[in-house]
């Protein structure tokens, strides 16, 4: 190929004299671009960088008057790019040009379109803006009945046309060409070629590799299309045998083909043979090679490394670090539960050394993922080891390894193994081991580090005897003192302060870090304190909201805030002004100040979204609060870490996947016929290190041990783990954490209500109002009946209604929430109604089709002998649905039911967006649903139909 | 994959160079130097590929001339490796040794830029 290459070449210069017959180099030079070859003498003459900056600024913008000027012609234009191209490769910004380029692609005759071309395909790249201006030209000249013109259009296409327009990648579609591309490597390797083709009298050995790649990606689980290309790897394996560089480079990419293609005993046998050659070789470059090739092929086949094991061992403590490297590499993939210390011992001893922040990165993610997914396996690791470990890999790589590291660690403590002491062991071992480091004096540890260590000492310092929560908090205390700690870890550690306050007995430090933090200039830190604060003068509050090891339990949570409508209803009927959002009321507040205004509107101004709602008259509803108030909820987890954190052990969301993942990991067929034969290696290894252990030096024994220890149960039931280790790892982690990121996002924890509850009432953050008119009577009796009735959380929501009541003093404000046409009508579908039919009974009433959705309890509106009303509310991705389910109870027949919602019509007045509430009338139950793309539908409508029923 | 292509003097500055991805201009001539600085950090006891980054260098030394070529992990390296030498040998016979033995006062004839560049092309289509 490179001969070829070689030709096409020669050819050139004479492409480009053309119009100079027997123009030699040095004719060119004098004439085709004589500005070129000054340029380029004067550069090189030059002895400084600055001197080089100035002459190429000078010829810059002699070249930009150039090339603008109209009466330069193509010709001139090509010698032009040619500077240009060269300027641009010094380093220097040539994008002036680059749509000259594209003209000279365009316009000029054959030789000046090749410059163009050349010059496009240099300076612009995939995502550059001007491509598009190339595209038509391209594609006429992909057209064109010259050749050169097509291959000229191909080339650049190849080189600077985005992947996506270029179809292809998949290789099912190709398995058809494999006979051909078999055919073409046999004739290759054969010797078939010119002996042009050849390097160093290897036939053109990079298109043999490229065949053989092609190979593999077509034999990849394809055991018929596998079995076409024995014979010719068999061959090339053979051919390779010439001892060059390059025909190692073969073998290593044919020896890559063999082990990814369906196996074939013998060929493999092959193979393992040519990588002991690599792997024994004296050059570095080859024995680097072979590493690489027994990190590829270990996974398949770990008795290689027992194989290979001494030479191993001598290239872990390889001067060369990029060797070491390698072969920490290798034996990551080969770590089980036996090896694990040595192993993780030798890359933390690595990790040690380097500098470089890629590698710290890099490693101590792959640390990581033996740890976990080890002790995550059903071997129980020393609780000791795998904590000092993982200390070792927080201090050392803490404020650059990848945020999954510490969050997955932290799930691993929370939600443990099968045994329930040895869990409770880690854990105590874990805050002890904390509560050690945190006594050393001037020890600086990464932020990561610290936060671990606040939630562990916040979440499980109660499994300790001799330390008091006090003297937890008062270490925690003397960290948030520190000034060199960032304010998210302080805001951790506040939270495992909080956690701890109501287990400590005396609370001194507590009430000084009240007193200290709740005049802090940092917000968020002050949020907090303020928060501590209030749950400090209630502990039975305190006590209920922050259980202990309950980190793993799962908070439902009514994200409406349904329980405050009541309150904010009260709030009205007194007289409040209705809640205006925060846009509504600056826009107030500027038409007011300005009576004339000169500047044009921002933006938010003339959307048409705005305009309902600045009717004062719009109604507003109660619970749209909620809405909004979760939404502060959850900017607040930015800095509340501690909470975000707390809802990722919320087992329910992520437990079914996970459990579909390690039941296929642990149905991974059993090769009892491998392991016979792995045990067999290993004793015949271990007795021929016995025989050899007299001769050997003590050094050479040192290094047999750790070769035992290294690989030792590399047989049997370990090659199971083997089996793509770092793939299953790391989606199992991705797979993890984006559930987390779901599941944040539906669920909001208690804490965040919390703090909108008394912290964001004072500051009239409400987004909810009442139905006025019609809560003034009976208002009191209502509201308890339905903070008792509406929610989930009976005990918070009560104590939220204490906390709500001290407050009721302050001002409620008004937004009218349904302004358009928020609410439409679902119709259920007809399988739904089916189902429906069929329950009678009142428990098993929720509809199948909503049952996946979080719902609400289903609460009884009203009864009497015959019939009885239920409802529930179902919060949907986009919509809250209400569902009201009518019940007959007498076994008689229902002839007719005639069902009249009174304040139907009033909402329909007054906010011309309930255009009617659809009722679904299926024989002896009818289904109510409304649905709501405002995620919070209003109790209100509940209220009021139970108030009309009951009247009824 | 090749990703780019690199001809870097021992005082560290880049002769020629050639980007198989885009690479931003500013952003070049950090990652030339540090790719330098970890080639001429190297003694020839140690092996000719670097991991740098998600890069694997791969670099062959000619004189004062250091030829660097970065690759993606699925690169067969010393398919490169080898692949730097045919280079150099083919420029080699085209302008008989003056190119490997110094590079910068050599009299660069403007086809040679250019068949530079049709060679870096050729290069890149084979491996792109």
């Amino acid at each position: 190929m490179s001969d070829i290459v070689e030709k096409t070449l020669t050819a050139l210069p004479g492409l480009f004299l053309q119009n100079q017959p027997g123009g030699g180099p040095a004719a060119a030079k004098s004439s085709f671009s004589s500005r070129l070859g000054s340029l380029v003498r004067g550069i090189t003459a030059l002895t400084s960088k600055h001197e080089e900056e100035k002459l190429i600024q000078q010829e810059l913008s002699s070249l930009k008057a150039t090339v603008s000027a109209p009466t330069t012609t193509l010709k001139m234009m090509k010698e032009c790019m040619v500077r240009l191209i060269y300027c641009e490769m010094l380093g220097y910004d040539a994008s002036f040009g680059y749509i000259h380029a594209i003209k000279l692609a365009q316009q000029g005759n054959l030789l000046e379109k090749r410059v163009g071309y050349l010059a496009v395909s240099l300076f612009l790249h995939e995502s550059h803006e001007l491509l598009l201006l190339l595209v038509n030209t391209v594609v006429k000249d992909l057209q064109s009945t010259n050749l050169v013109e097509v291959c000229m259009a191909l080339t650049v296409v190849s080189q600077i046309f985005p992947r996506e327009m270029i179809p292809a990648e998949n290789s099912s579609g190709y398995k058809d060409l494999t006979g051909s591309f078999i055919t073409i490597l046999k004739q290759v390797v054969g010797g078939k070629l010119p002996v042009d083709f050849n390097y160093h009298s290897v036939p053109a050995p990079w298109l043999q590799i490229q065949l053989l790649r092609i190979l593999r990606l077509l034999g990849k689980d394809d055991q018929r299309t596998s079995e076409l290309m024995y014979d010719v790897l068999d061959e090339s394996l053979r051919r390779a045998e010439l001892n060059h560089n390059v025909t190692y480079a073969i073998l290593f990419e044919c020896v890559h083909t063999i082990y990814s293609i369906y196996p074939k005993s013998e060929l493999l046998e092959k193979a393992a043979k040519c990588i002991g050659k690599f792997v024994l070789s004296p050059k570095i470059n080859l024995k680097y090679l072979g590493l690489k090739a027994l990190t590829y092929v270990i996974q398949q086949d770990p008795t290689l490394a027992l194989q290979h094991q001494m030479t191993i061992i001598e290239c872990l403590d390889h001067p060369d670090p990029i060797i070491k490297r390698e072969t920490l590499e290798l034996l990551y993939r080969i770590t089980n539960a036996q090896n694990i210390t040595v192993i993780v011992q030798k890359m933390l001893e690595y990790l040690h050394q380097s500098k470089e922040e890629y590698v710290i990165v890099n490693l101590v993610g792959k640390i990581a993922d033996v740890l976990v997914l080890n002790t995550v396996d059903t071997y129980a690791p020393d609780n000791a080891w795998f904590i000092q470990t993982m200390n070792a890999v927080f201090s050392v790589g803490g404020d650059v390894m990848h945020p999954d590291i510490p969050n997955n660690f932290l799930r691993l403590l929370a939600e443990g193994f099968d045994d329930e002491t040895e869990d409770q062991q880690l854990r105590l071992y874990a805050v002890q081991s904390y509560l050690t480091l945190l006594d050393v004096e001037n020890v600086f540890y990464p932020q990561r580090f610290l936060q671990v260590m606040s939630w562990v000492l916040g979440e499980y310092s109660y499994l300790l005897d001799k330390e008091t929560p006090e003297e937890v908090i008062t270490k925690l205390y003397k960290l948030l003192m520190n000034d060199s700690i960032s304010s998210e870890t302080k805001t951790w550690l506040i939270a495992a302060v909080t956690k701890l306050t109501p287990q400590a007995r005396s609370s001194n430090i507590v009430e000084r870090l009240i007193q200290e933090f709740t005049i802090s200039l940092d917000t968020c830190m002050r949020q907090h304190a303020f928060e501590l604060k209030h749950l400090h003068e209630n502990v039975e509050l305190m006590k209920n909201l922050l259980p202990v090891d309950k980190s793993c339990e799962d908070i439902v949570v009514d994200a409406s805030l349904s329980f405050l409508d009541g309150f904010v209803a009260e709030g009205l009927s007194q007289g409040a002004a209705p809640y205006k959002p925060h846009h509504q009321r600056q826009e107030e507040k500027l038409s007011q100040e300005k009576v004339l205004n000169f500047e044009p509107y921002g933006l938010s101004f003339s959307s048409p979204g705005f305009t309902g709602r600045q009717s004062p008259a719009g109604i507003s509803l109660g619970s749209d609060i909620s809405g909004n108030s979760a939404e502060t909820g959850l900017k607040e987890t930015n800095s509340l870490k501690l909470e975000g954190v707390k809802k990722l052990w919320g087992k329910e969301g992520y437990l079914p996947k996970k459990e579909s993942k390690t039941g296929d990991e642990s149905e991974t067929p059993p090769i009892p016929q491998e392991s016979t034969i792995m045990e067999n290696v290993d004793q015949a290894i271990t007795k021929k290190d016995q025989s050899q252990v007299l001769t050997q030096s003590k050094e050479e024994k040192e290094k047999q041990l750790l070769a035992s220890s290294l690989f030792v149960g590399l047989g049997s039931d370990n090659t199971i783990s083997l089996l793509g280790k770092a793939d299953t790892v790391s989606h199992k982690f991705r797979k993890k954490s984006k559930v987390k990121e779901t599941k944040s996002g539906e669920m909001t924890s208690i804490h965040n209500i919390t703090c909108s509850s008394f912290s964001s009432l004072s500051n009239v953050a409400y987004e909810g109002d009442y139905y006025l008119n019609t809560l003034q009577d009976r208002r009191d009796k209502e509201f308890k009946k339905f903070s008792l009735n509406s929610e989930l959380l009976d005990s918070e929501s009560l104590a939220e209604l204490h906390l709500v009541e001290k407050l009721s003093n302050c001002s409620l404000s008004t937004p009218s929430l349904f302004d358009d046409n928020n609410m439409e009508i679902f119709h259920p579908p007809q399988s739904t109604a089916a189902s429906v039919a069929k329950e009678i009974s009142l428990a098993s009433s929720l509809l199948e089709e909503t049952t996946e959705y979080i719902h609400s309890n289903l609460i009884e509106v009203c009864n009497n002998e015959t019939v009885s009303v239920s409802s529930y509310k179902i919060w949907k991705d986009d919509c809250l649905l209400m569902v009201w389910s009518v019940t007959n109870k007498s076994g008689l027949e229902l002839k007719s039911a005639n069902l009249e919602i009174f304040p139907a019509e009033n909402f329909k007045v007054r906010q011309g967006c309930l255009d009617g509430i659809h009722h679904f009338f299926h024989s002896d139950v009818l289904a109510l649903w409304f649905r709501s793309s405002c995620s919070t539908l209003p109790d209100y409508l509940l209220y009021q139909c139970q108030k009309v029923m009951e009247g009824s | 994959m090749i990703k780019f292509f690199l001809m870097v003097n021992k005082q560290g500055q880049t002769r020629l160079s050639k980007y198989y991805e885009h690479v931003d201009i500013n952003k070049r001539t950090l990652l030339e130097t540090e790719v330098i600085k970890s080639c001429l950090s190297r003694s020839n006891e140690q092996c000719s590929f670097i991991e740098y980054k998600d890069f694997k260098l791969i670099y062959r030394q000619y004189a004062a001339l250091f030829i660097v070529v970065g690759v993606n992990d699925t690169e067969n390296e010393m398919a490169i490796y080898e692949f730097i030498h045919n280079f150099v040998e083919v420029l080699d016979e085209y302008f008989s040794r003056v190119v490997i033995m110094n590079y910068r006062n050599v009299e660069m004839t403007p086809e040679s830029i250019i068949l530079l560049f049709f060679y870096l092309r050729l290069m890149g289509t084979k491996y792109n």
